[in-house]
Parts: structure tokens; C-alpha cells; sequence
């Protein structure tokens, strides 16, 4: 069956059973956490179940996709779609970011002048909490979470975005590896990519525990805290899926499934990736430094 | 095409329940989003029943007050996510591909997970409401459908149910826009340019947008009450330095463009429906366009018109009032479009044009009662009454429910092969609509007159409209059964339909059998058949 | 065909008629009350206008589709215009009817902003009274904070207010007419939001924020209003009743107020020591208007958020513990601190009270010299 047979066709795949089973492994996953959260214990072991069946999802659906691409069934146009629907996926996860942007962005220049005496409700403060002056970083007038230091930029955070600017270069690297049909200059590329953002995450987490343990900064440090934690949290997250991302994607240039001119998954990913590195941009600016 | 099928994993049309549950064909999942949609709005409808029966007269006499406005909230949320978006989906599902000439959805297995998550937030929904019931299931979620902020933090667990079905519901809509967004950009037949492309799938590629830009951010907004009830941030707690307000503004960030959400797919079906009726081509295709993105883009920037009440400055109460009164611009320009093409017309009057008819008429009220609240002054007296509640039934029965009746009853012949029986279906729509007046109608009477929304008792001078909306709400429930009665006639048998159903009508969709293959446009249409539309740039 | 013409004629004939009604009578029940301040008089006329303007357009809209449906229908033989979008409306028409809505939008807009401007923002004014008012589940709370007089308002049962109820209070908001009033919104527990349409004031009561509205009185009367914003359970009990009096009347109003505080003060500090059943029968009373809309009369709360005080861990427990919940709150939870609105008499009862009621029989007696040792 050669690509010229299948140019002028739109792959449709037939019936598959991945659809339904992410269905059940997000429920199940969702019921074990709201279970969890409220103390009944079998929520734990619901939630394992749910990413396990998770899991097992993204690999058998993932290993049809590849098995169609490997056997020549998608055509430019499937190509095509692929393309644009990771497009308006990272637009959607843009605005799942603003929110929390929006969020800080809304505390520190309405909400908490408001609380401190300024503008339309400055009777907040005359009223309700006199003596709160509102400087940021703040944990509000009830001084939430107690004696606390923040999060200063120029550490782990600096050393981050030094990674993580790198880690940008190392996997546009390895794309022109690709382009140039270098099996071991994407490797490498790839490989370089993927100990970069392990290393995020490592130094994210060692900043966490030395919030915890040291400065007294948790989550429940006021709405500081709140942020802090939200927005780094979140995208730590998404660093974390794309980092296996990455993994899936070296092991399958390990295997030769790309080539020069068709590699869609390895842009997808790399795609995300950038995007995940313009968000810690802005984290770095609006939450660290600003 | 047949080398086509003879690559295909299976030749033939599937059976049995694979058919439906690994499901790849947009038409088998159009009819189960539809299907979904009809199941729910009878849950929707069954709360909406109980909360007019409990008002029906003063006093406490069905429904304990916490009771009442779960059964509030989840009737907003099942109506909304349940039954309108779901429908308006399955919609796009069938019709989109026919009228583009693309062999199905861009992304078939992405499509089946979209219809297949809806059940999944169904059993959370319900396993938010039903566990308060059993011992140690703490209190009912008697917040409303807005979930503010600290009511919402004082909820018991059911309240994570809730906002897991909240998020399973965004991931859904998100992964069916996507889906749209790709299929519209990408899947259409050669030589139909965007602006050649028909209303329908216009409206829709503006409502993905719209949900892919909001949705999002409603999703954001949950988590972080999820966070603030189970592990102590203060996002809206002013003592910890953050605001109960916030939450409001996330929500309405979602929430307004969520209004034109749920109306532009009926605006859509709008747009086929009277030119087929009135026998000639939609009047100003161009500027329906334009308008529609003018209310996308507006609509986003015009929230916080819900929380005139929250102690804006003036500056800000100002560039919302105007901003929202704005939007009668675009809003009025398609209602005038839709006259024009009715005018100078050779219309007849089968079901979907008298429903179109009735939307153009009584969405325009319920528009302009929105107007009304748009006015800040005046919005100090309706906030939060049943003026309130008057305007978007008005808005939301005729905007986006009729619309879809009409797109039913348009397309019900192509889908199922038979035609629907006429006579019953005008019975339906009278007393659909008659039953629709008589139930809103009376409630802004009961809001200017002082009646607040979410009570679940009121004083006795509120009694006379209560009890006239109660029993035009009756009148309105039972005539729905009416309408399942229809489908599943039309379904199980019936006059057989023609390829072209309606005289008037044009577009790919008629060049197909009624009904169509299990696998439509599998080469892409002649450009004949290509010529053939209402749409005239 | 006359099937559809004539019941949808029948029906605009009932909707204008009604819609008609609306406009011309401003009856109570139909219409906004009859304003009783300056800005609620502009609100109204705004709202009338606006009112007058989409009714117009309704009918302009129902005009042309009526015509339309009548004129151009194919049983009636009329052949479409297929060409109808060709001429020069058909090209103009996108700017025209946006030029004329803008229109009449900018008029709206317009007369909209006059009445804003004038009824926004609070006005500067050296004879401001001041009342901070204070939502809490469910039940307002009025404070004078130029007057030190505080009012707290609930509901009436249905066997006392008859067809009042819902509307009725047993402490009225008594303010002046002719005066200047601002009214300082905050909230102890959830939102609220406090709302006489006489006065056309609606504002959001939100926790640890102070949101402010005004109204000047321009006669005399009992104004009603409930709270408008959900916040749970008994949101449907919350009615606001203000009792507008001249200001000779208000400030005698305030001095009696002040009167009974020292009265009750000298009662309460007056190093008395009660008995058992005078701190009972008193308890239960201060209980069942103060703690039962929450806790309930029975003491069975509302859990989980309110909880039960019937066999109640804290109630049971050492009395320290008990009178600090009362008198401090519980930081975080709907429990307010009580230390500021009871004295030590109400609160010794209230405790004695639920000490001994319900089968909490710990027979404990609490005296206020205890509980302002306590403070
Ligand atoms: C399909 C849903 C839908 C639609 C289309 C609309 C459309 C509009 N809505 Fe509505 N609205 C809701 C659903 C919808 N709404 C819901 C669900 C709520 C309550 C949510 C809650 O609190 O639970 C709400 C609440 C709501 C409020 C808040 C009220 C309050 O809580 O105090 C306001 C205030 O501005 C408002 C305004 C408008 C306006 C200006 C439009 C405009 O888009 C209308 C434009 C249309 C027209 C104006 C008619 C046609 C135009 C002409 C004939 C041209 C000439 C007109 C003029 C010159 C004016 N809406
Ligand atoms: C698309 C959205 C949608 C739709 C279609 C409806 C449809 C209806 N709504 Fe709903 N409604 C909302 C969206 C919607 N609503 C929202 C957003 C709110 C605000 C919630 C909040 O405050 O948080 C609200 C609130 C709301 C209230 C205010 C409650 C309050 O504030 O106290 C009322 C009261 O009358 C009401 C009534 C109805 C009725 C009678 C219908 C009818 O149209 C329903 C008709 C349909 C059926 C009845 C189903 C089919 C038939 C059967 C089930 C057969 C059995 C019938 C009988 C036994 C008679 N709705
Ligand atoms: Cu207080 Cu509603
Ligand atoms: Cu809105």
C-alpha cells in the first residue's frame, strides 16, 4: 500500500475502544479524588486505579496512532488537522493560565489596595482592617498562614530560567537534526531536552521544600502563598507531561519512526514545549520578580 | 469510492453496541449527543417543574429551602450543559460534515471522547446531588448555578462533585471545538472558501472559539474554590488578602460569552431555516458574518455586567453599561437580516418556519429586557429578582431552545428518512410557545414588583403571578412530552423523505439520500453541487 | 394558514395588552413601588424610558414581521423578489441599521449616564449619616457609628406577621427623611445583599470589604425589602424593613435607644447573681432570636456548616472553652465573635441556656460576673 493511494483519502480510523476507556479512567480518577479529598480512604486506591487506567489509555491509543503513521494511512490533510488541533489545544491551555494570571494580576493591583484603603472601596480599610497596609508580597489583613519569607528571583528561579531558556535552544536543535536527517544529532538534542526539564523539575521541587521547611511559605500563606503555588504548581505540571512527552517522543527516534519531512508528533511536542517555556516567562516575571 | 471502503478496517456499518460506544462516525455520535440532550433536558425540566410547583403558592410546602436550590442549581446546569450545548453539538455533528462535503469529523476517535465524557459529568452531577441523602454526605449544593463564593466554600462534599463535573464537562466542549475548529478549517470541499461557507457552520466556528477561549478560564476559576475549600488558599477569602469577588469575575469571564454560546447555533439554524421557508437566499451573508464576530468579540469583554451590584467605580460600571447596550448593534443587525430575508419572501409555514418566526419575535423581547438590565441605575432594582429570571428565559427558551427545535424538526426527514407528522408538530409548537408566555411573561411583573430570585417562600403579595407562571409552566412542561412522542414516531416510521426534504432548500446536505449513508462525501462533491446554496457574499 | 395568523395575532394582542398594562399603570405589584427618595425617582423615570424605548422597538419589529407574514406568503401567490438583496438597501443596509441602532443606543446610553453620575458615588456632605449595615446568615445587623446605637433585625414568624410575613422585622431600620444617608455594606459570613426597591439601593454585602451606597428619604412611611443575594438556607428570611420618620423623631428614637443600652448595661454589670431559672427562661429567649436561625431552636443545627449544639462536644465540655467560642467566634467558620454585640448578662443566659437545654444536662450555672472574667 503506497502514500500515493491514500493522498486523495481522508484516513477515518474505525471503531476504538480508547475513546470510552478515557472516559472511565478521568471518572474514575475525578471520583477517587473528590472521595480522597473528604476522607473516605478507598479514594486513594480509586485514583491509582483511574491513572493507571490513564496510562494505559495514552499508550494503546497512542500506539494506534503510530501504527496508521507507520503504515502510510494519514495523508497531508490528516496532517494537517493534527496540526491545527494541537494549535487551538495550546490556545485553550493559554487561557487555562490566564486564569490564574488574571487571578494575581486582579489581587495585587485591585483587591488588595482596596483592602489597604485605596480607591472605590477604601472603606474596607477604615472599617474592617486599619492597620493592614498592603505591600506585596502579602498574606492578607488576618495575616493567613503566619511569620513567613518570600520568594526571592534570583536563585533557583534565575537557574531555571536559565534551563529552561536552554532546554528551548536544545529541542530546536534537535528538530534541525531531524530536518537534516541526523539520527544522532536528534538524539542527543532530544536527550539534552529531556535532562533540562528533569532538572526543572528537581530544582522546582528542592524550592518547594525549602519554602516549606525554611521560609514558612505554603499554600496557605495567604493569598501569596495562593498564587505562588498555584501558578508555579501548574505549570511545574505541565513541565512534568512534557518532559514525558519528550521521553515518548526520543524513544520513538530511538525506534526511526521520523523523517525528514513527516514528524508530527516531535513538533507537537516541541510546540508544547515552547509554550511551556513562554509561561515560565511570565512566571518568572509576574510571580518571582515583579 | 469503493477503494476507499476497501481500505477500511471494516467494510460495513458496525452493530451491536460497538457501533455506538467505539463509535468513529459523526453521525452515529451526532445522534447520541442529540439523544443525550433530549434525556437531560427532561431531568432539567423535571427540577424546573418541582421548583414551579413549589412555588406555585406561599409557604414551604415540597421542597426543603437547601432542596430548592440544588434543584435551581442543578436545573441551570443541566439545561445549559446538558441539554442546550449537548444538542447544539450533535447538530454540528451531522449536519457540518454534509454541508461542507467532508467525509466525517477531522478528528473521529477526539469526537466519540467529547460525547463520551458528557455521561461521565452526568454521574458526577448526580452523584452531587445524590449524596447529601446518605448519612455523612454533608449539605446540598445551594449556591446556584454561579457557585459564589463563601456560600460555595460552607457546601459539603458534594460541592467537589460538582466542580469535577464542572471539569469534565470543560473538557469536553474543549475537545469538541477543536474538533469543529479543524474540521471547518480544514475539511471543506474544494472550492468552498470560507465565505462561501454555509451559516451554519459560521456560527459554530465562532461558538468553538468562544469556548475554547472561556471555558478554560471557568475551569481555572473552580480549581482554585477546589483549593480554597480543601487546602487552605485564600483566593477568596479577604482575610488571607483575596476576594470573594474574584471568583465572580472569573465566572462571568466565562459566563457572558456563554450566553452566545448557547445562541449563535440557533442563530445558525436560523440562518437555513428562513431562507428555505421563505424561498430565497439569506439577506446579507457578509454582514451576518461580520455582526456575529462582533458579538464574539464584545460578548468577551462585557462580563461584568452581572456584578453591577459589587461596588464598581464609576469609570467601571460606565464601560460595562455601555459596552453591553453596545451589543444590541450586532445582535439587532442579524435580527434585521433575518426580517429581510423573510420580506419579499414566498414563505409557507411549516413547523420550523413558525418556530423561527416565534424566536425572531420573542428573542427580540428577551433582547430587549436585557438591554433594560444593561442600564446600571436601573439594574439596582432588577439584580437579582425575577426580572432577572424573566429575561433569560426569554433569551434562552427562544434564543438557543427553540432554535434548536426548529434545527430538529428541520432536519429530523434527512436524518431518520421519514417526515414528522405536521399536524402534531403545530400543535406542539403552540402550545410550546403559548405555554412559554404565560409562564415568563408574569415574572417581570414579579420582579419590578420586588420578588428577589432563589427564595424558596415568598410573601403573599407575590402570589396571583406565581401561580399563573406555575401553571403556564405545567402547560409548557407537558408539551414536551408531546415532542418525544413526534421524534420517536418519526423515528420508528412515517412518509418517506425525499433527498431535498423542502422545497426551498438548498445546499450539500440536500444531495444526499434521506438518510444518508453510514460514510457521506467519501470523494468530495462536483462543483455543481457546490453552487447550490442560500449563501449569496 | 389563518390557524397560524390568527393565534399568533391572538397572542401579541394579549402580550401588548399586558405589556401595555405595564407601562401605564405603576401600581404596586405590577411596576417598581413608588419611589421615596430623588435618586429612586430618576431610576424610575430611567427605567421607564427604557421601557418605553424597547417597547417601541418591539412593536417596529412586530410590525414589519407581521406585515411581512401577512403580505408575502406563497398561499397568498406572492413570488420571491430573488433579488431583493441586490438593490441598494440590500448593500446599504449593514451600515444603515447599525447607524440607527447605534442611535438609539447613544440615547439610551446617554440618559442612562445622567442618572449614574447623579446616583453612584456617595456625595460629599457634612450632615452624612452614617449606618454600617451587616448581613449575616440570617439576620441584619445596623450599626449608627455616629450614634453608637446598634439594631439587629430578623425576620417575624408567619404566626406574628400574618400577611406580612417575609416582609416584617421585629427591630425596624429607623432612618431620618431629609438627611443625607450612607450606607457602609459589609458581611459577617457569606454574601448578601440589601435591597429596598423604595429607596432603589441594592448592594452586595461581600466579607472583609465595604461597599457603599447612599439614599436621601424624601417622606415619611415603612419601606420593604429582602435580601437579594443568595446565601443559603433561609436567604428567603432576610426582609429589610426601614421606617422613615422625620429627624426631630429620629433623634428622639436614638436617644431612647441609648437609654435602654445603659439600662441594660447597668442590669447586666450590676454584680448580680441570678438564679438558674431567671437565666434559663431569659437564655432561651436571647437564644432563639440571636443563635437559632442557625443553630436552630431545637439545637440540632444545620450541619455541616452549622453545627449541632444539642450534645455538642463544646457545650459539654469545660465552660472556658465554651464561652470563648462564644464571645471570640471561630475564625474561618460562619461563628461570629459575640463579644461585641451581647452583654454579659445575654450571653451568661445564653450559655446557662444551652448548658441545660435539650438534654444537655450539665446542670451548670454561668454568671456575667464569669463571663467578663472571661473577656
Ligand atoms: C442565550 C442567552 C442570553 C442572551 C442572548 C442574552 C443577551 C443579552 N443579555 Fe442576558 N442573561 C442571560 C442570557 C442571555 N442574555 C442569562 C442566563 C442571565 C442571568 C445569569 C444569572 O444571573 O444566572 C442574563 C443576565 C443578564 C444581565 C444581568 C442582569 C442582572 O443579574 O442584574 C444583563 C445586564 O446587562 C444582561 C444583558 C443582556 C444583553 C444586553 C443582551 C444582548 O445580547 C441582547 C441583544 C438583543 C437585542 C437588543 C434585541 C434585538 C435588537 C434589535 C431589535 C435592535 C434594536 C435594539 C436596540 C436599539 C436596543 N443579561
Ligand atoms: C437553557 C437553559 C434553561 C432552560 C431551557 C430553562 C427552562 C425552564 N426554567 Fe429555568 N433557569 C435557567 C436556565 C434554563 N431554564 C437558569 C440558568 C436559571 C438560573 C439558576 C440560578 O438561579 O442559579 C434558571 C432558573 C429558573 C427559575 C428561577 C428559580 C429561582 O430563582 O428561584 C425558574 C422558576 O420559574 C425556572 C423555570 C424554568 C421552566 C419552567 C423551564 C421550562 O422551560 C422547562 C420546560 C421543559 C420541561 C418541563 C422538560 C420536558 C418535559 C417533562 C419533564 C415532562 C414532565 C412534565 C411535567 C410533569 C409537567 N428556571
Ligand atoms: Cu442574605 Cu440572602
Ligand atoms: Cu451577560
Amino acid at each position: 500500500m503506497s502514500a500515493n493511494q491514500n493522498a486523495d483519502h481522508y484516513y477515518i480510523p474505525g471503531p476504538s475502544p480508547w475513546p470510552v476507556i478515557g472516559m472511565l479512567s478521568l471518572l474514575t480518577t475525578l471520583l477517587g479524588t473528590a472521595l480522597m479529598i473528604n476522607g473516605v480512604t478507598v479514594g486513594s486506591y480509586v485514583v491509582v486505579a483511574g491513572l493507571l487506567l490513564f496510562g494505559y489509555l495514552l499508550f494503546g491509543w497512542f500506539s494506534d496512532v503510530v501504527r496508521e503513521n507507520l503504515s502510510d494511512c494519514y495523508n497531508h490533510q490528516v496532517d494537517t488537522s493534527f496540526r491545527l488541533g494541537m494549535i487551538w489545544f495550546i490556545a485553550s491551555e493559554v487561557f487555562f493560565f490566564l486564569a490564574f494570571f488574571g487571578a494575581l494580576f486582579y489581587i495585587r493591583n485591585i483587591a488588595l489596595p482596596w483592602l489597604g484603603g485605596d480607591g472605590y472601596l477604601g472603606m474596607s480599610n477604615e472599617i474592617l482592617h486599619q492597620e493592614f497596609s498592603p505591600a506585596w508580597p502579602s498574606q492578607g489583613p488576618g495575616a493567613v498562614g503566619g511569620e513567613y519569607r518570600a520568594m526571592g528571583p534570583w536563585g533557583i528561579p534565575a537557574i531555571n530560567t536559565f534551563i529552561l531558556l536552554s532546554s528551548g535552544a536544545t529541542v530546536t536543535w534537535a528538530h534541525w537534526g531531524l530536518k537534516l536527517n541526523k539520527q544522532s544529532h536528534l538524539i542527543w538534542g532530544l536527550t539534552s531536552t529531556i535532562v533540562l526539564g528533569l532538572l526543572f523539575v528537581a530544582l522546582q521541587a528542592y524550592e518547594y521544600s525549602h519554602a516549606y521547611s525554611e521560609l514558612n511559605l505554603t499554600l496557605g500563606t495567604g493569598v501569596y502563598g495562593s498564587t505562588f503555588y498555584m501558578l508555579t504548581g501548574f505549570h511545574g505540571f505541565h513541565v512534568t507531561m512534557g518532559t514525558i512527552m519528550l521521553m515518548a517522543i526520543l524513544g520513538r527516534s530511538l525506534k526511526g519512526h521520523f523523517s525528514p519531512h513527516n514528524h508530527f508528533a516531535f513538533e507537537a511536542v516541541a510546540w508544547y514545549w515552547h509554550f511551556v517555556d513562554v509561561v515560565w516567562l511570565g512566571l518568572f516575571i509576574f510571580v518571582y520578580w515583579m | 469510492m469503493s477503494t476507499y471502503a476497501a481500505e477500511h478496517h471494516d467494510d460495513h456499518k458496525p452493530t451491536g453496541w460497538r457501533r455506538w460506544v467505539y463509535s468513529t462516525n459523526h453521525k452515529d455520535i451526532g445522534t447520541m449527543y442529540l439523544l443525550f440532550a433530549l434525556t437531560m433536558m427532561f431531568f432539567g425540566g423535571a427540577s424546573a417543574m418541582l421548583i414551579r410547583a413549589e412555588l406555585f403558592q406561599p409557604g414551604i410546602q415540597l421542597l426543603h429551602p437547601d432542596l430548592y436550590n440544588n434543584l435551581v442549581t442543578n436545573h441551570a446546569l443541566i439545561m445549559i450543559f446538558g441539554a442546550v450545548m449537548p444538542a447544539a453539538a450533535g447538530l454540528a455533528n451531522w449536519m457540518i460534515p454534509l454541508m461542507i462535503g467532508a467525509p466525517d469529523m477531522a478528528l473521529p476517535r477526539m469526537n466519540n471522547l467529547s460525547f463520551w465524557i458528557l455521561p461521565a459529568a452526568a454521574v458526577m452531577l448526580g452523584l452531587s446531588f445524590v449524596v447529601p441523602f446518605f448519612p455523612g454526605g454533608g449539605s446540598q449544593i445551594n449556591t446556584g448555578w454561579t457557585l459564589y463564593p463563601p456560600l460555595s466554600i460552607q457546601v459539603g462534599m458534594s460541592m467537589d462533585f460538582l466542580i469535577f463535573a464542572i471539569h469534565l464537562l470543560g473538557i469536553s466542549s474543549v475537545l469538541a471545538s477543536i474538533n469543529i475548529i479543524v474540521t471547518l478549517l480544514n475539511m471543506r470541499a474544494p472550492g468552498m472558501t470560507l465565505m462561501k461557507m454555509p451559516m451554519f457552520c459560521w456560527t459554530w466556528l465562532v461558538t468553538a472559539f468562544l469556548l475554547i477561549l472561556v471555558v478554560p478560564v471557568l475551569a481555572g476559576g473552580v480549581t482554585m474554590l477546589l483549593f480554597d475549600r480543601h487546602f487552605g488558599t485564600s483566593f477568596f477569602d479577604a482575610a488571607g488578602g483575596g476576594d470573594p469577588v474574584l471568583f465572580q469575575h472569573l465566572f462571568w469571564f466565562f459566563g457572558h460569552p456563554e450566553v452566545y454560546v448557547l445562541l449563535l447555533p440557533s442563530i445558525g439554524v436560523l440562518a437555513h431555516v428562513i431562507p428555505t421557508f421563505s424561498r430565497k437566499p439569506l439577506f446579507g451573508y457578509r454582514s451576518m458574518v461580520g455582526a456575529m464576530l462582533a458579538v464574539a468579540t464584545i460578548g468577551m469583554v462585557v462580563w461584568a455586567h452581572h456584578q453591577y451590584t459589587i461596588g464598581m467605580s464609576l469609570g467601571a460600571v460606565t464601560y460595562f453599561m455601555v459596552g453591553t447596550i453596545i451589543i444590541s448593534i450586532p445582535v439587532g443587525l442579524m435580527i434585521f437580516n433575518f426580517i429581510a430575508t423573510m420580506w419579499r419572501g414566498a414563505m409557507t409555514f411549516e413547523t420550523p418556519m413558525l418556530f423561527a418566526v416565534a424566536i425572531i419575535l420573542m428573542f427580540t423581547f428577551g433582547g430587549l429586557s436585557g438591554v433594560m438590565l444593561a442600564v446600571v441605575p436601573a439594574d439596582m432594582q432588577y439584580h437579582d429578582s425575577m426580572f432577572v429570571v424573566a429575561h433569560f428565559h426569554y433569551v434562552l427558551m427562544p434564543g438557543a431552545v427553540f432554535g434548536l427545535f426548529a434545527g430538529v424538526f428541520y432536519w429530523l426527514p434527512k436524518w431518520t428518512g421519514h417526515m414528522y407528522d405536521e399536524k402534531l408538530a403545530k400543535i406542539f409548537f403552540w402550545t410550546n410557545v403559548i405555554g412559554f408566555n404565560i409562564t415568563f411573561f408574569p415574572q417581570h411583573f414579579l420582579g419590578l414588583a420586588g420578588m428577589p430570585r432563589r427564595i424558596v417562600d415568598y410573601n403573599v403579595m407575590f402570589t396571583e403571578f406565581n401561580m399563573v407562571s406555575s401553571i403556564g409552566a405545567m402547560i409548557f412542561g407537558l408539551s414536551h412530552l408531546l415532542l418525544l412522542y413526534i421524534v420517536i414516531k418519526t423515528i420508528r416510521g412515517g412518509k418517506k423523505a425525499e433527498a431535498k426534504v423542502w422545497e426551498g432548500a438548498h445546499g450539500l446536505e440536500w444531495h444526499l439520500d434521506s438518510p444518508p449513508a453510514f460514510h457521506t462525501w467519501t470523494t468530495p462533491p462536483a462543483a455543481i453541487e457546490l453552487t447550490d446554496t442560500y449563501e449569496k457574499p | 394558514m389563518h390557524f397560524f395568523v390568527l393565534g399568533l395575532g391572538r397572542w401579541v394582542v394579549i402580550c401588548i395588552a399586558l405589556f401595555g398594562a405595564n407601562i401605564a399603570c405603576a401600581d404596586y405589584g405590577i411596576n417598581f413601588p413608588q419611589p421615596a427618595s430623588g435618586s429612586a425617582q430618576d431610576i424610575y423615570d430611567i427605567h421607564m424610558l427604557t421601557m418605553r424605548v424597547a417597547t417601541g422597538l418591539l412593536l417596529i419589529v412586530f410590525a414589519f414581521v407581521f406585515y411581512s407574514l401577512y403580505f408575502h406568503r406563497k398561499s397568498r401567490g406572492y413570488k420571491a423578489d430573488q433579488k431583493f438583496h441586490d438593490t441598494w438597501f440590500g448593500h446599504w443596509s449593514w451600515l444603515i441599521v447599525p447607524a440607527l441602532v447605534l442611535g438609539v443606543d447613544l440615547t439610551i446610553a446617554n440618559n442612562a449616564n445622567v442618572v449614574l453620575q447623579k446616583v453612584w458615588v456617595v456625595p460629599d456632605d457634612k450632615n452624612l449619616l452614617d449606618v454600617k449595615v451587616t448581613g449575616h446568615q440570617w439576620w441584619w445587623e445596623f450599626d449608627y457609628l455616629d450614634h453608637g446605637v446598634k439594631v439587629e433585625s430578623r425576620y417575624v414568624p408567619k404566626a406574628e406577621s400574618g400577611d406580612l410575613y417575609l416582609r416584617e422585622v421585629d427591630n425596624r431600620l429607623v432612618l431620618p427623611t431629609n438627611r443625607k444617608i450612607r450606607f457602609l455594606h459589609t458581611s459577617a459570613d457569606v454574601l448578601h445583599a440589601f435591597w429596598v426597591p423604595e429607596l432603589a439601593v441594592k448592594k452586595d454585602a461581600i466579607p472583609g470589604y465595604v461597599t457603599e451606597t447612599w439614599a436621601e428619604i424624601n417622606r415619611e412611611g415603612v419601606f420593604r425589602g429582602q435580601c437579594a443575594e443568595l446565601c443559603g438556607t433561609w436567604h428567603s428570611r432576610m426582609p429589610i424593613v426601614v421606617e422613615a420618620v422625620s429627624e426631630e423623631k429620629f433623634l428622639a428614637w436614638i436617644d431612647d435607644k441609648n437609654a435602654a443600652k445603659v439600662a441594660a448595661a447597668a442590669e447586666a454589670s450590676a454584680d448580680k447573681t441570678w438564679s438558674k431559672e431567671e437565666l434559663i427562661a431569659k437564655g432561651e429567649s436571647f437564644y432563639n432570636t440571636k443563635c437559632a436561625a442557625c443553630h436552630q431552636v431545637s439545637g440540632i443545627g444545620l450541619p455541616p456548616a452549622f453545627p449541632a449544639l444539642k450534645g455538642s462536644a463544646v457545650v459539654l465540655g469545660p465552660l472556658a472553652d465554651h464561652l470563648d467560642v462564644v464571645i471570640k467566634g471561630r475564625p474561618g467558620t460562619a461563628m461570629m465573635a459575640w463579644g461585641g454585640s451581647l452583654n454579659d448578662l445575654e450571653i451568661a443566659a445564653i450559655i446557662t441556656y444551652e448548658r441545660n437545654a435539650w438534654g444537655n444536662d450539665t446542670g451548670d450555672v454561668v454568671q456575667p460576673a464569669d463571663v467578663k472574667q472571661q473577656r
